[in-house]
């Protein structure tokens, strides 16, 4: 069963709707919006899925550059117990108004969320506190080996796979 | 399990220090070393050469990057602020003009003149400075004080979205402890970033 990716909501929501907590806080253009805590909440998680979370923003050159092969990895593993998911650290006022519209020109099936924290203090340490918080990054957990493998760079499509195969459990 | 994929960490490692020096550079408390770069106006800039420094905002910056423009005013509302208290803004573009040419020296000087910079905006052509400090992108914020000693690395507030947002101005308390000879009490922030362009191999 794979993890409910998505339970957070907006704070201010959460007191209004506390009998709707299957209801994530989503953007009008139904980006789902995530809290620094979901961070600490896939790292928490007894799963087997391998996570594959990277950090980008679509004014990010390489970031743009690198999105092929996250969407390729996408893909080739879907029948497996690998979840890709791009975080988007653009601008909140631009996740209607170009991360939603960017999803659709390329394409993306990849899930996309909104990293809703104004404060990056509040999760860059999360991640890795080796990341200084330049963008792209890339975090791979996986829970069943103990491991989280990450970058604070451009990868390839070669890096990445070599990375999520090393972060898969066994068959 | 750990054991196992040891080799492959230090692999991954070494790849990544071969693209840009993560993890190295200075930390608070090292001393940071002079530059000599060249300014928009075409005159050459370095830390001694600016009178009366009682220390220096030494910001690594650029004209392309969305984080950057978001700050560039309040980099200009920092110098007008503390220039005068002896604490200038350096500006340093890092960014290589090739791998983003919206960050040339041309470009530079007309985005320094359509904003009337009131700081030095200097051109890190060889990177090398970039490379010493170990920044990684743009903005990153080194306040150095008289001596050149690291008293404070990071971000330069808690927003880089909403400036009317901004609860805790990381950088401007870090300059008033200075000020009042008091330790700096957040020596180290961290923001998202764009990160700097190093020069293709």
């Amino acid at each position: 069963m794979p993890l409910l990716v998505f339970p957070n909501m907006c704070p201010l929501m959460k007191p209004l709707l506390f009998f709707l907590l299957s209801v994530p806080c989503l953007s009008a253009q139904n980006i789902p919006f995530i809290k620094a805590d979901q961070i600490k909440r896939w790292k928490a998680a007894e799963t087997d899925t391998v996570y594959v979370l990277n950090f980008w923003a679509t004014w990010c050159a390489p970031c743009v550059e690198e999105l092929p092969s996250f969407e390729k990895l996408n893909k080739a593993y879907a029948d497996r117990k690998v979840r890709v998911v791009l975080i988007s650290t653009d601008f909140k006022r631009n996740v209607d108004t170009r991360v939603a519209p960017f999803i659709k020109e390329k394409g993306l099936e990849s899930a996309v969320v909104f990293m809703d924290e104004s404060n990056p203090n509040n999760y860059i340490n999360m991640v890795d506190s080796s990341w200084s918080g330049a963008i792209p990054a890339t975090l791979i957990l996986s829970k069943r080996k103990d491991t989280a493998l990450f970058f604070e760079k451009k990868l390839t499509y070669e890096e990445l796979e070599a990375a999520v195969i090393q972060a898969l459990p066994p068959d | 399990m750990k054991k196992a994929i040891f080799p492959l960490l230090l692999v991954l490692a070494a790849i990544s220090t071969a693209f840009a020096p993560v993890g190295s550079g200075y930390t608070v408390g090292d001393t940071a070393t002079d530059f000599n770069l060249k300014n928009v106006d075409g005159t050459m800039v370095s830390l001694a050469g600016i009178k009366d420094a009682k220390g220096y905002i030494v910001v690594f910056t650029c004209n392309h990057c969305p984080y950057a423009k978001a700050y560039e005013d309040r980099i200009i509302e920092l110098h007008k602020k503390y220039a005068p208290l002896g604490y200038p803004v350096v500006a340093i573009n890092p960014n290589d003009k090739d791998v983003q040419p919206a960050d040339s020296f041309d470009k530079m000087v007309e985005r320094a003149n359509m904003k009337s910079y009131p700081f030095a905006y200097l051109y890190d052509e060889t990177q090398e400075i970039a490379r010493t400090y170990g920044a990684t992108r743009t903005p990153h914020v080194y306040l150095l004080d008289a001596k050149r000693v690291v008293r404070y690395i990071g971000a330069i507030d808690d927003n880089s979205e909403e400036p009317s947002e901004v609860k805790e101005k990381y950088l401007e308390s870090a300059i008033d402890a200075l000020r009042a000879g008091k330790d700096v009490s957040v020596k180290e922030t961290k923001a998202i970033g764009c990160s700097i362009k190093w020069k293709k191999a």
